[in-house]
């Protein structure tokens, strides 16, 4: 018998806010975080929209201990987010860690604290790199050159340039930050990678080797290379200045175009059941019952065309449902990947109704990604955020935009109310074909 | 109902001393080093001018059809090599009733090899002299008329992943971790865990890495990480040496296929060797240094243990400590070596001085994230044929450094149970111990 795991606190950074409360108000309000892009000038940009976190609502120098806040100049926007998140976690949860002050008496024994958090690939932060890059131009305005930069020219990069950008960077922080020092692992599976490592941390703590882990994941492709890549890879809707931002990203509708970027996602806390009852919990949203992994197959090598014979999305879940020794009718609500990009859509439909049947259309989604916009490797954990906060609150969100739902799912527009949530299934499926389902059931 | 064993059935590398495992093992044997001048670009005037490159490596003869792989860039092509040859060793072809749906991946693969030229060229376009800043919609118009999109959307790191999953049909549980160093060795400890579950039959696991790109050099060299004897490479990476001042960079790729003994025995598969421990660990101290008494590492070292059931402090009826090799992570930086030989007397006290541990970073390069697992490798085929790879380069012992490090050149011994160990920039711990296949 494997010990239980349960979802103990929660820190979700997204658009919307800081924390559960902010996300679950704006959820529940259906209010649309999508704006215009700030973070650099997205005129070039066929997808000029996305879900960024205003600065009057984040700023990482107020969550991180005094001690610490030299180290901020050595973090890139994905690691803030990430010590972000994982304050808000800790607080939610009501964790004494290190963070408090070296004289703290942590709540979970450094030894025993185990942190996972997805990551993506980190573009280097243009401005920073560029004005490096342009001292090595053979003339004034002229093209680059190699011998001036290996001499002279990569001397105006910081000494510690390249450690901004190591994924394993938001896990560091974090570890540091709030002293766990049990297993610990950076998933890189893009939009699976905050998913998995919740599974990581699950497999973690049953094994004995952790009686609590942070655990989500967290990233930022609001930068010039991570945009133009997400535009390669077709994943973004085309959104010239002048259209209605709330309205762009429209999950599993019929007229589905694509999604749009978000920054943030966030970290959980996942307990053993023992410690969370021998410290009194503050709260337990759910239990984290069954989770399961699966790869797609697809006709190309990087997972772009994966077609309904492909999906592994449907084993995914059907494993983690028999892992949470859970029956396809018990599951309420299902909090899919969602993200209006249509060939993912198709594919995520296909693998709910393999599972439910003719029940597929009378279960409820969850959908965050018309709210907050695609977070990539922390969009997992929003949707986490989000299924466990309606199971603590029976309490279905709003959902936006969508109005002729495909295959007759329920995704259509409609407004938050109240429900009978027993137990409730996460779905992720990265770019690459990576796919991962979690069953959450009320403690 | 006790936890499924877990066994090697096949193992497959490309890395600098060549593409199968023979041929690197018997070079590795000889004490050969694999450094040679930087010819990815023009690293004529950096700081460190040469690296230890996988040569000569042609992965097209090794894929079913090389066209679907046409994007792949070398971290790529190295895991689809390693990965046939693990996959071939292990026969699974062979076996008709093969679940593809019951086989995982786990990998510890770096990101891609950055176009540079046309990224340096985008964003010098890009550049507003008045700002001083990058104007987004310059950068674009470059960006859109000068970037590759394939070449760019396999830049992820979970695109070594997403090629061996379409390369061999498989349909499991597929992960991705990317620990810096330690990453590979964390990806077989977790596809371990994961077997161990019963969530799979048969995990493919293992890395693939290059920063051998001007962005990656330049990263290490602002570090001072890297050594700068550009007139003596073949000496240049010298762990445990007093004289050591920085690790060499390599590339390439390891892979094994990890599989319950009962999988393998069903299907008449020989395991090469068992996987009985596995600990992970964070340091939680700095982003830059390790904990001066190795606090992380030892905890590691000490876990792996644990789960395998070993007492450090034990001897058998011949006096022999209960490990017979440990392969090192032995960067060759000043810290890494004194702190790894600090942690293995922490956990191992007395027995320390016996236990031989050497580093064939001195001969392969440091890997990064594929380091690991081709070090595990290394310990299966210490077993198989009771011999042990050295540290070249070791002249000067460093007084500090008093452990058997198997100075300069390979040796006989009695090889049953072998430890490695991974430790990553940042912080992250992975240990490892394998031993002979037992009944």
């Amino acid at each position: 018998m494997r010990t239980r795991t349960l979802i103990t606190g929660l820190g979700p950074i997204t658009a919307l806010g800081v924390g559960i409360d902010m996300l679950w108000a704006g959820l529940c309000e259906g209010r649309s975080a999508i704006r215009r892009i700030t973070r650099l000038d997205p005129s070039g940009f066929p997808c000029q929209y996305a879900g960024e976190i205003p600065d009057e609502l984040f700023d990482v120098k107020s969550v991180v201990p005094k001690s610490y806040r030299k180290a901020t100049k050595v973090m890139a926007r994905d690691i803030e987010l990430a010590v972000g998140a994982a304050a808000a976690a800790v607080a939610d949860a009501g964790l004494i860690t290190k963070a408090a002050g070296e004289d703290a008496t942590p709540t979970i024994p450094p030894a025993r604290f185990g942190c996972h958090i997805g990551a993506g690939l980190i573009a280097a932060e243009e401005d920073e790199l560029t004005a490096a890059l342009v001292t090595s131009r053979a003339v004034e305005g002229g093209e680059f050159d190699l011998k001036h930069w290996g001499a002279t020219g990569m001397q105006n990069l910081t000494p510690l340039w390249l450690l901004k950008y190591l994924p394993n960077m938001l896990a560091c922080h974090v570890t540091i930050i709030h002293d766990c020092e049990g297993p610990s692992n950076t998933i890189t599976c893009a939009e699976a990678s905050a998913m998995l490592s919740i599974g990581e941390s699950q497999r973690a703590i049953q094994r004995g080797a952790a009686d609590a882990c942070l655990t989500g994941g967290a990233e930022c492709k609001l930068n010039t290379m991570g945009h133009l890549r997400q535009w390669f890879a077709r994943r973004l809707a085309p959104a010239k200045e002048g259209v209605d931002a709330a309205t762009i990203v429209k999950p599993f509708d019929r007229a589905a175009n694509g999604a749009v970027l978000g920054e943030g996602g966030g970290l959980i806390v996942l307990e053993a059941e023992d410690s969370a009852r021998a410290r009194n919990a503050a709260r337990t949203y759910c239990e984290l019952a069954g989770f399961a992994a699966s790869q797609s197959y697809s006709a190309d090598a990087t997972g772009t065309e994966i077609d309904e014979q492909g999906e592994s999305i449907s084993d995914a879940i059907q494993m983690a449902l028999e892992a949470a020794k859970t029956r396809p009718d018990e599951i309420d609500c299902i909090a899919p990947f969602g993200s209006g990009i249509a060939a993912v859509d198709r594919i995520e439909s296909h693998a709910i109704r393999k599972v439910f049947c003719d029940r597929a259309g009378r279960i409820p989604l969850i959908t965050t990604i018309a709210n907050v916009g695609n977070t990539t490797a922390g969009s997992g954990a929003v949707s986490v955020a989000a299924a466990a906060m309606a199971l603590k609150t029976q309490t279905m969100p709003a959902r936006i935009n969508t109005h002729h739902a495909i295959d007759g799912l329920m995704a259509n527009a409609a407004p938050s109310h109240s429900a009978k949530l027993r137990a409730a299934l996460v779905i992720s499926t990265g770019m690459g074909g990576q796919n991962a389902a979690v069953v959450l059931r009320n403690a | 109902m006790s936890e499924p064993r877990v066994v090697i059935t096949g193992m497959g590398w490309v890395t600098p001393l060549g593409h199968d495992l023979e041929t690197v093992w018997k070079r590795m044997l000889a004490g050969e080093c694999g450094m040679s001048r930087i010819d990815r670009f023009d690293a004529e005037t950096f700081p460190t001018t040469f690296a230890a490159q996988v040569r000569d490596f042609d992965f097209t003869g090794l894929v079913d059809d090389p066209q679907v792989h046409a994007g792949a860039g070398l971290n790529i092509q190295y895991a689809l090599g390693a990965a046939r040859q693990a996959w071939n060793q292990a026969c699974l072809s062979s076996h008709s009733k093969l679940n593809r749906r019951r086989i995982g991946i786990y990998l510890g693969a770096g990101e891609g090899i950055i176009d540079f030229p046309n990224y340096a060229a985008t964003n010098i376009a890009g550049w507003d002299e008045a700002t001083q800043k990058v104007d987004g919609r310059k950068w674009a118009e470059a960006g859109f008329r000068l970037m590759n999109p394939v070449r760019e959307i396999e830049q992820e790191a979970n695109m070594p992943l997403s090629h061996i999953a379409r390369e061999f049909g498989v349909r499991g549980p597929a992960y991705n971790c990317l620990t810096a160093c330690a990453a590979s060795t964390q990806a077989i400890g977790e596809a371990v865990s994961i077997l161990r579950r019963g969530e799979a039959d048969v995990m493919l696991s293992g890395g693939a890495h290059t920063m051998l790109h001007v962005l990656g050099v330049t990263g290490f060299n602002r570090l001072t990480a890297l050594s700068r004897r550009n007139d003596d490479m073949l000496h240049a990476s010298r762990p445990f040496d007093r004289t050591r001042e920085g690790f060499v960079m390599g590339e390439g790729a390891g892979l094994c296929v990890l599989e319950t003994l009962d999988h393998a025995k069903a299907r008449g598969a020989r395991p090469l060797a068992e996987i009985l421990g596995y600990g992970s660990t964070a340091d939680a101290f700095r982003i830059t240094d390790m904990h001066p008494e190795g606090r992380g590492p030892a905890a590691a070292i000490q876990a792996a243990l644990d789960e395998a059931g070993i007492d450090p402090h034990a001897r058998d009826a011949e006096g022999r400590p209960p490990v017979h090799y440990i392969s090192a992570h032995g960067t060759g930086t000043k810290e890494n070596d004194s702190i790894e030989t600090l942690a293995v007397k922490t956990v191992f006290g007395d027995n320390a001085k016996r236990i031989p541990m050497s580093s064939i970073k001195s001969m392969t390069g440091h890997l990064i994230a594929a380091a690991g697992v081709v070090e595990l490798i290394t310990c299966v085929l210490a077993i198989r044929d009771q011999m042990l790879p050295p540290t070249i380069n070791h002249r000067e012992p460093d007084p500090e450094l008093d452990l058997d490090y198997v100075p300069n050149v390979a040796r006989q011994a009695h090889v049953e149970t072998c430890l490695s160990n991974s430790f990553g920039f940042g912080g992250q711990n992975d240990t490892l111990i394998v031993r002979r296949f037992v009944e």
